[in-house]
């Protein structure tokens, strides 16, 4: 049984048929890469697994309970933490307030009503979000303006954010996308650096290929809504299915 | 102090005194003289300054920290003129059991269209409590309810008012104003005559003004709380909040209550300073108002919305007591055939036209003051920083050289 069992999901917009008939099983602590050409239904299968999407048929069973038709901030409290395409983080915040926020999260749960006492009076809160500034090698930044920020830095912030909730998986819907190639590398070492530290299960929806061989343990090629393969990156690489659906073209490129 | 760091108590302390000194602040020009119609010192107004600045700093708590812009706050006012009426009628004139039930009667008002309205966000959230305020309106100007149940619950296009045949349960024979707990009269004012000037210090004014600093120090913990490092988390990025396990609803259910009590306040206070209620006071230009007064002032700050309630609500009583008699005798130096001429050209932007001055001075702050009047204030603020600091390096270069 992994972390993450996903059964018989479809999902159809309108004539389209997103999703044919997924079963996915993310074993806990591996890094496991979903991969496909456009339109393979990547991102409608990530927005099911995190509340904002219900599928039409099937399950999707995290640790046990089943995720659907919860809201995301109840999916993100059970322990899933998303992160986005484009980096996702409070821009009017600065960097040290957006890292409270999910430290507050994580200590208060969804709702807390605290009008009265000053957030700087919230030491432990404090502490929490420095030290995780401090891991992502952000402390410096602490004052600045989160919006000002490089994109890279905005990536390793959002990361740093999901983090700090202490998730035990974490999904990222192509990290990587629109970066520089620098900012890239610091992106695969960080997740490198994350996998080695943590017992967090990640699960990675990439396009760059050079980022999917390069993180992950396993990996599902999606097309026309349906998995195709699941394997070790190794076997992926050679195997003809493969090739023909997603990799012959991305050679051509 | 009071829980606050160094910069907010000074900003707290410059307010309480800015409206403890207020009758002399806004009467500075000798009676007599010709400057005196620009004198705001009179208690009406000075007690309209602060309640609209009770009003507006509410309004902000849910507009400046959400950015959700509620376009019906007025119904929340005239629920809470009403409230403390309807409490003259059944009590006595004592305003404090009338403010009691303004705040819970807006709490509850504020409740329920803040439960249904939060459904959408953006522009239909505004539309919604445009049509919640609108509606409350039409239903108090025309007491549908009232006529329901056979009672006369807003008295209509009237308005609400005492009549000897209320019951009036705990009515002393002294009573015939509203008083705070039969100390002191709202109307009483002692009028301070010094060497031409003149100052009036009324009691209504100094209990609005005292409500209004509780308002306004109340505001500035929101600000600071979590609570209100939440809100401005969902001004940001809604998106992500969710997605980090934190619930946006009950957040933006709470500020609206919040910020609807503070509006309901304000309403009570109209009520206890003259005891009349009328359901003009719900329609969606009061609405609008309160909405230009924070925009004006700075929306998301903590003293932006004060100013600006007061720069509206005197240009409103100032300018528009200027008549063309007035003009005439400021150009009364000219010759006449350009006296008449200039007289012409500004007679439209005052009187009833002040109107057309206010929506050009609002332009002009919008356009070149997006941050409102303090951003104005931190402009010049840097200004005459940048001078001093210039000035201080001229100095020190100039007298390092021969110490070195």
């Amino acid at each position: 049984m992994g972390i993450l069992e996903v059964k018989n999901v479809g999902k159809r917009f309108g004539g389209l048929q997103a999703l044919g008939d997924v079963n996915l099983s993310i074993a806990e602590n591996t890094v496991h890469a979903i991969i496909g050409p456009n339109g393979a239904g990547k991102s409608t299968l990530l927005n099911c697994l995190v509340g904002k999407l219900i599928p039409d048929t099937g399950s999707v069973m995290f640790d046990g309970q089943s995720v659907l038709g919860r809201k995301p901030f109840e999916i993100n409290q059970m322990g899933i933490s998303r992160v986005f395409q484009t980096p996702e983080i409070f821009g009017d915040l600065t960097v040290l307030e957006n890292m409270m926020i999910p430290c507050f999260a994580k200590r208060d749960g969804s709702f807390e009503m605290n009008a009265i006492g000053s957030v700087m009076g919230q030491k432990d809160i404090i502490e929490r979000a420095e030290q995780m500034l401090e891991e992502m090698n952000m402390a410096d930044k602490r004052g600045m303006n989160s919006a000002s920020m490089s994109r890279g830095d905005k990536r390793r912030l959002e990361i740093g954010m999901c983090l700090s909730q202490e998730p035990r998986l974490l999904l990222l819907d192509e990290p990587t996308a629109g970066m520089a190639r620098a900012d890239t590398n610091n992106t695969i070492d960080l997740l490198k650096q994350i996998k080695e530290e943590r017992d967090i299960t990640i699960a990675i929806i990439e396009h760059d290929m050079h980022v999917v061989f390069s993180l992950s343990e396993r990996i599902t090629v999606l097309a026309q809504g349906t998995p195709l393969v699941e394997d070790t990156p190794d076997n992926i690489k050679g195997h003809p299915k493969v090739r023909e659906a997603y990799l012959g073209e991305s050679a051509d490129q | 102090m009071l829980g606050l760091n160094k910069k907010d108590a000074s900003l707290l302390l410059v307010v309480v005194i800015l409206t403890m000194f207020a009758p002399f602040f806004l009467n500075p020009f000798p009676t007599e003289s010709a400057m005196a119609q620009f004198n705001a010192g009179y208690p009406d107004l000075m007690q309209r300054f602060v309640i609209f600045g009770i009003f507006a700093i509410g309004f902000n708590l849910l507009f400046g920290l959400t950015g959700y812009l509620s376009f019906g706050h007025a119904a929340f006012l005239g629920v809470g003129s009403y409230a403390v009426v309807w409490m003259y009628k059944l009590l006595d004139y004592n305003v404090l059991p009338g403010l009691l039930l303004a705040v819970v009667v807006s709490a509850i008002f504020a409740l329920a269209i803040g439960y249904i309205s939060l459904r959408r966000s953006g522009i239909y959230f505004s539309i919604l409590t445009l049509a919640f305020a609108q509606m409350m309106f039409a239903i108090s100007y025309s007491d549908l309810i009232g006529r329901f149940l056979g009672i006369s619950l807003t008295n209509g296009e009237t308005g609400l008012q005492v009549y000897t045949s209320d019951p009036q349960v705990l009515l002393n024979d002294w009573e015939t104003v509203p008083h705070l707990l039969g100390l002191i009269e709202m109307r009483s004012t002692y009028t301070l005559d010094l060497a031409g000037w003149s100052f009036d210090f009324n009691a209504g004014y100094y209990f609005c003004a005292f409500v209004m600093i509780l308002a306004f120090y109340l505001a500035i913990r929101i600000f600071r709380s979590p609570f209100g490092l939440m809100l401005r988390a969902i001004k940001s990025n809604q998106q992500r909040l969710n997605y980090t396990g934190l619930n946006t609803r009950p957040y933006m259910l709470a500020v609206f209550v919040i910020s609807g009590v503070y509006a309901g306040l304000a309403g009570g206070l109209m009520a206890s300073m003259d005891p009349l209620a009328g359901a003009e006071r719900m329609q969606w230009t009061a609405s609008g108002e309160v909405v230009l007064m924070t925009i004006l002032g700075g929306a998301g700050t903590l003293i932006g919305p004060v100013l600006g309630a007061g720069f509206i609500k005197y240009f409103e009583n100032i300018f528009s007591k200027i008549n063309e008699n007035v003009l005439h005798t400021w150009f009364n130096f000219m010759p006449d055939g350009l006296e008449n001429f200039v007289v012409a050209i500004i007679y439209p932007f005052i009187g009833k036209g002040w109107h057309l001055t206010l929506g050009l001075m609002f332009m002009m702050v919008v356009i070149f003051l997006p941050g409102g009047l303090v951003e104005g204030g931190q402009r010049i603020a840097k200004l005459l920083k940048r001078g001093k600091k210039d000035d201080d390096g001229a100095n020190t270069a100039t007298a390092t050289k021969p110490a070195e």
